[in-house]
């Protein structure tokens, strides 16, 4: 029972190395920018201190009322500029993103990614 | 339509950007209308009219030799430059300038944490370094030590240090500028200086001792405009084992006095980290009756307000207590202080918190094990990261005017009534009332909060908060009652409040800035210091 417990976990590690190998390097590097840039705000788990969802997630929950995902990363049609748009303008609460910490780059990368988590 | 620098043309604008291309290569500079809107103030009340100060241009170096260069570029066209570390000091200003056209020297390039020492417990880290990085930084390395962080983990040790900004644990790190040690700072004619020990070769001390020997000028650079800071020390504390709450309530209105001193004993003896003040009374704001007692002119008597909180069965005041530290060391400090207030106000009940062992589990994080309601943010208290804080913001942002009051009961209740009065003017929710609690956020003193939310498709609501910003600031001073921080819009009304003896601390600063800088090329106008060149 162990040998086959541990090969489980063994085939498990390797499924999980392979997909990490074959992942886009402009997909894996828009999955670290949204992880560091945007999930804090727009992840799908829940709140602070008992909140249901983070705030951006919620703020966008309460504008679609349910006609869109209020998560980003289960969105799929988030362009890189309709992404641009958002995050060079801001839209209520949520203020810019300048060049310096999120380049235009970064955020085809994270389009990428949506793609991808949207997807899953 | 572009901006530009002051005293400048557009070949002069041009032939400035192009020195600034050479020193950090193309693709850090930035002065087009739609790279530059991202420097405005998102949460500035006085968006799109006049008064809203905006920068030319930006510049984003990647490390210390650029930030001398772009220095020296600065100083030898004359172009003011606005330092920002990683630019999220919402509600403060942004990334917005005190002088219109000026150039954005942005560091949140320079990203590194250079070091963190658990043996020693402190960090060196430079201006575009988050409070998330650094979290980061420590938990992949499993380092034993905790940082102390404000509300939005995406803003940097540096900046909100600079502009002396707080935290939630023990009293020796919650004040940010008063935690740091050692400074690495590129002067206005582009020299670099260390302060403390970092000025001594060969020491390696830099972050343990602040002061070196002689005059220490660090001060200089928080609210101030006299150089810009590279790198900064911090210092850490060390991860505690253990972590408790509990919660004391008293009944009566004046019980807040006493209720005060004990929280300043237990405070400033070491034994607690940040107390939350709260009244239980807040909970009947909703009831019309009930609003009007406590936000009435002059204030209710005390008689009202204990019948107010007896009619209802609540008590008046409450505070929120937290221990950091060994397990039988956090036990042995709540029994003392329980006991401590218990045996000294009549009425006063105890209640056991949340308690385990450090690090938190996720479902402890999510604080949902705390048997009583609480203010307290858990991930804070605990210095980690996070901006769930962000569900507080209204509108497109607010303002912020945040008095510092003594640690008195007496002057809670003063404040309260003043402000109070002076608000009432205002369409806005009822910042001041005879429930409105103080915060504990600097270590040795109070303070209370006035954050009016900004609309930037509002103008007339804008123009009513600015007013009453103003006004609030004004009020406040003819009692004794600063502010600690202000966005650039502000920092001219609340550096006037600090008049003592004809403004004489203002013209040692302005005497030294027209020393320092004859340019008047970094931040002019930051913390209400104006340089000769553009001084009214």
């Amino acid at each position: 029972m162990k040998v086959l417990f541990a090969s489980v976990l063994l085939g498990a590690a390797l499924s999980l190395s392979v997909a990490a190998q074959s992942e886009d390097p402009q997909v894996a590097h828009g999955r670290q920018v949204f992880e560091r840039q945007c999930a804090p705000c727009h992840g799908r788990g829940p709140g602070d201190d008992r909140s249901p969802m983070l705030p951006g997630t919620a703020a966008l929950a309460e504008k679609y009322d349910g006609a869109r995902p209020a998560a980003l990363e289960d969105r799929s049609d988030l362009s890189a500029p309709v992404i641009t748009l958002f995050v060079r303008r801001g839209s209520g609460a949520m203020p810019f993103f300048r060049a310096s910490e999120l380049s235009d780059a970064d955020i085809a990368a994270i389009a990428a990614y949506l793609q991808t988590s949207s997807a899953d | 339509m572009s901006i530009l620098p002051p005293d400048m043309d557009e070949s002069a604008f041009a032939a400035f950007l192009n020195d600034l291309r050479g020193a950090v290569g193309e693709d850090w500079v930035w002065s087009s209308d739609t790279d530059m809107f991202p420097y405005r103030d998102a949460f500035s009340p006085v968006w799109n009219t006049p008064e809203e100060i905006q920068a030319s241009s930006a510049v984003a170096p990647a490390d210390v030799a650029q930030v001398q260069e772009v220095v020296r570029i600065a100083k030898r066209h004359r172009v003011p430059l606005h330092p920002i570390s990683t630019g999220k000091n919402f509600g403060y200003g942004g990334a917005s300038p005190n002088v219109q056209g000026s150039a954005v020297l942005d560091l949140k390039r320079m990203d590194r944490v250079i070091e963190v020492n658990e043996e020693r417990n402190y960090c060196l880290v430079e201006p575009g370094v988050s409070y998330f990085d650094l979290y980061r930084h420590i938990q992949e390395r499993g380092l034993k030590v905790m940082i102390d962080c404000p509300d939005p983990g995406w803003g940097s040790p540096v900046g909100n240090a600079l502009d002396r900004g707080v935290g939630y644990t023990m009293p020796q790190f919650r004040d940010h500028f008063g935690a740091h040690c050692g400074m690495e700072v590129v002067l206005p004619d582009g020299e670099l200086m260390r302060t403390g020990m970092g000025a001594m070769p060969g020491a390696d001390s830099w972050q343990e001792y602040p002061y070196g020997f002689g005059p220490d000028p660090s001060g200089l650079f928080a609210q101030g405009n006299f150089g810009v800071v590279t790198k900064m020390g911090f210092r850490l504390m060390p991860q505690p084992e253990y972590y408790r709450t509990g919660l004391v309530r008293v009944p009566r209105r004046r019980d807040l006095i006493k209720l005060v001193h004990h929280v300043n004993y237990l405070s400033d003896s070491g034994m607690v980290s940040e107390v939350r003040f709260a009244s239980p009374l807040s909970a009947l704001l909703g009831d019309p009756d009930f609003a009007a007692l406590a936000t009435k002119l002059g204030g209710p008597s005390d008689a009202e307000m204990d019948a107010a909180a007896s009619a209802a069965g609540l008590h008046s005041w409450a505070i929120d207590l937290q221990f950091l530290g060994p397990e039988a060391a956090t036990a042995a400090q709540w029994e003392y202080a329980r006991d401590r207030i218990l045996s000294d106000i009549p009425g006063a009940e105890a209640l056991d918190g949340d308690h385990f062992a450090l690090p938190a589990t996720e479902a402890q994080l999510e604080n949902d094990t705390q048997p009583y309601p609480t203010a307290i943010r858990r991930k804070g208290a605990l210095g980690i990261p996070s901006l769930g804080i962000w569900e507080i913001v209204r509108d497109d942002g607010h303002v912020g005017f945040f008095p510092v009051l003594p640690r008195d009961g007496e002057a809670v209740f003063e404040m309260q009534r003043v402000l109070g009065d002076a608000s009432r003017e205002y369409p806005l929710p009822p910042y001041f009332s005879a429930v409105t609690a103080p915060l504990f956020w600097h270590s040795n003193t109070f303070q209370m909060v006035f954050a009016p939310s900004i609309r930037r498709d509002d103008p007339e609501h804008n123009a009513m908060v600015h007013r009453a910003m103003k006004h609030m600031v004004a009020v406040a001073a003819e009692h004794g009652w600063g502010d600690y921080r202000a966005a650039p819009i502000y920092q001219d009304d609340v550096a006037a409040t600090y008049s003592f003896n004809g403004g004489a601390l203002r013209k040692f600063l302005e005497a030294m800035k027209d020393a320092v800088d004859p340019d008047g090329i970094i931040a002019p106008g930051r913390g209400g210091v104006w340089p000769a060149r553009f001084r009214p």
